[in-house]
């Protein structure tokens, strides 16, 4: 079978080459577990089902009229079929009626109604009726989505490792998806920074994002080459391509293996000076793969994670024994655990969190945590207690100024007290951090600095606030830089306020692991890079190669330059004399 | 309440698939009667597009309708007004 080839562009966000067939997220809606319910939860579920329905009518309400504008209304007629299928009597008295009989969850008797049907039109030879079952399938997909929120495979149960083409990767997707079947992400929708290119970096799974769409023009099973470097989808490549590929693979595996040699020497600069350079995570799982590339400890440790995929509250004993596992792994070297940082592009289903209209500036992270101080103090009391364990250091996300600081400081005191008069013992001296990833936090770090241990620049954030770029809207995405000279001065500032008030300033944004930078923020004096493990070989490689002295003048230099551009082209050029 | 029954020998060229199907079911859905349609064995519901499609009614296949409701007389006149369109 010779199917056409095809290229795509999109935004590269997660370096590396895979080659494999495309799986298509979306179409295992169908595979809904059963449920047994009570007699009492039979009228909410004929109620949530009969939202749904509502939903999924707005929903195609919505598409109708966007098609109509954009390709006539011939076109958008189509829908009326769907809007059938959708009040179809026949079909919403079958569900309500085997709900009240059978007493199982709503998501799955729909499912199992709506197999029957598409099993049924299936075996008649009409070609009218095969289009039906697009219909069924369509439309039984819109109302399974919004019975179910999302669902995602059962990633073991796959023979081959492939390439998950989406629209979108939410967090609790790719919470689920395991490396060794998971080989690369394409998506229609994202940025350089959005969840699913942060998530691939850590995973270690090329991705490019941004393209818009993927999902039309892929199918299931089509051979895809995913070029993150380049931001590339090559679909059904020929036999050169292919080839071109699979050698470029090969480099890549040197590349990285060459630097893996070297992984556990210090950072130490030539003349002399030490930095660390630790790893970011966000499943336990992680520890692994940073101690494997070398990493000095744990600079970001994600904790969002404990809140996905489940409907309740993780208790207190769940987080300790998850950072007591973190913390005993890593020992010597220290975790910084940061504490709940939900909002933003992580929501979660167990709080009703009303969507803001700008999500990024809404309640979110600290702002969530200290008006819950509830859900916040069982995720501090952990924390606490797991630092007997090992070194453990903490830091609140998206601080915006001194009285935040203070309020989240205020309530690990109260947890503090309260395990002292329980008699759990605890690292009275646990260092606390602020992020800064806010640009009132960085004009306020002196302030800040009085009362934080250590800082955390947070560049995603500093950078999509100072420019006022959504980071996930791919139609801004190019004036997302992280070199923008306004970025750059106030990362100088930071650092230079923190040192001139005795604290140290590490770095956890995705700016840290991108190597053409480690000349640049070395010279301005950053003590900590925290990255992505598999990039930390490399990172630890170009610090032996540099000497402090000469960092700080390429960094001075590097400040005279009136665009990111022009910054960005002296980095890379830095960094391609070094790494040679 | 009337209750109304008539037998047809559907004439369009499409049976009772596609469009005319569609166009039954809508006009099914206008009235408060109870519509059923039987072909051979099989009873299904008038106002579902689904049950219709099932039966699988082809041109020239003999079906009856029945409506059970106030306005049932109204609604055989019309369903019959389509099915008996010879386009």
């Amino acid at each position: 079978m010779n199917r056409q080839s095809l290229e795509l562009k999109g935004i590269p966000a997660a370096e590396g080459i895979a080659i494999g067939p495309a799986y298509k997220l979306g179409k295992e809606i169908f595979d809904i577990p059963k449920k047994s319910i009570s007699e009492e939860e039979i009228p909410l579920q004929i109620q949530i089902f009969e939202e749904a329905l509502t939903q999924t009518r707005k929903e195609i309400l919505g598409l109708q009229q966007i098609i109509s504008r954009e390709m006539g209304k011939e076109t958008a007629d189509i829908f009326n079929a769907h809007l059938l299928v959708l009040e179809d009597r026949m079909f919403i008295e079958e569900v309500i009626q085997r709900l009240k009989e059978e007493k199982l969850n709503v998501a799955y008797i729909c499912s199992e109604v709506l197999k029957k049907y598409i099993s049924i039109f299936s075996k008649i030879e009409d070609d009218y009726l095969k289009e039906r079952i697009v219909d069924i399938n369509d439309v039984g997909k819109r109302i399974l989505r919004h019975l179910t929120g999302r669902r995602h495979p059962n990633w073991d149960d796959l023979k081959e490792k492939v390439i998950v083409v989406a629209h979108d990767l939410s967090p609790s997707d790719t919470a689920t998806m395991h490396k060794k079947k998971v080989i690369g992400f394409v998506t229609d929708v994202g940025g350089k920074t959005s969840h699913t290119a942060i998530m691939a970096k850590s995973l270690e799974i090329p991705a490019v994002v941004g393209l818009e769409d993927a999902t039309a023009k892929i199918s299931d099973g089509d051979i895809l080459i995913v070029d993150g470097k380049n931001g590339l989808v090559i679909v059904n490549p020929d036999e050169d391509t292919l080839r071109r590929y699979r050698e470029e693979e090969k480099n890549i595996l040197y590349f990285t293996s060459r630097f893996l040699a070297t992984k556990d020497l210090p950072a130490q600069t030539l003349d002399g000076k030490m930095v660390k350079v630790s790893a970011n995570i966000e499943l336990p799982d992680e520890i692994d793969s940073a101690k494997e590339h070398g990493a000095e400890g744990i600079g970001l440790y994600r904790t969002e994670f404990f809140y996905m995929n489940r409907d309740d509250l993780p208790s207190e004993e769940e987080h300790y024994q998850a950072y007591r596992s973190v913390v005993e792994k890593m020992y010597p070297y220290e975790v910084i655990i940061r504490t709940l940082d939900l909002g933003g592009d992580k929501f979660v289903s167990q709080f009703k969190v009303p969507k803001d209209m700008v999500p990024f500036l809404g309640w979110r992270a600290i702002r969530f945590c200290l008006t819950r101080p509830d859900i916040f103090k069982i995720q501090l009391r952990a924390i606490l207690k797991a630092s007997i364990h090992g070194k453990i250091k903490l830091m609140y996300p998206m601080i915006s100024g001194i009285d935040e600081l203070r309020r989240a400081n205020y309530i690990l005191e109260e947890c503090k007290e309260e395990l002292k008069k329980e008699g759990i013992p605890f690292d009275e001296n646990i260092e606390i951090g602020a992020m800064i990833e806010l640009p009132s936090a960085a004009l306020t770090s002196d302030l800040l600095a009085e009362e934080a241990d250590f800082f955390s620049i947070g560049t995603n954030d500093l950078i999509q606030y100072s420019l006022a770029v959504d980071r996930t809207n791919e139609k801004v995405a190019y004036l997302y830089e992280p070199a923008h000279p306004a970025v750059l001065r106030m990362i100088k500032n930071i650092i230079e306020t923190a040192h001139s008030k005795g604290i140290w300033v590490g770095m956890c944004g995705e700016m840290a692991g991108e190597l053409k930078f480690v000349p640049l923020l070395l010279g301005l004096g950053l003590d900590e890079f925290s990255a992505p493990p598999m990039v930390i070989p490399q990172i630890k490689y170009a610090i032996r190669c540099l000497n402090l002295e000469e960092a700080k003048a390429f960094a001075k230099e590097a400040l005279r330059f009136s665009s990111g551009k022009e910054v960005e082209d002296f980095c890379e050029d830095k960094i391609k004399q070094i790494m040679r | 309440m009337p209750r109304v029954k008539k037998i047809i020998k559907v004439k369009n060229k499409q049976g009772l698939h596609a469009r005319p199907a569609a166009l039954f079911v809508q006009i099914a859905n206008k009235f408060e009667s109870v519509i059923t349609v039987k072909k051979d064995k099989d009873i299904v519901n008038g106002k579902s597009i689904m049950g219709i499609l099932m039966l699988g009614a082809e041109k020239g296949s003999v079906i009856q309708i029945e409506a059970d409701g106030k306005d049932a007389y109204q609604a055989i006149t019309e369903l019959e007004a389509l099915l008996l369109k010879d386009e």
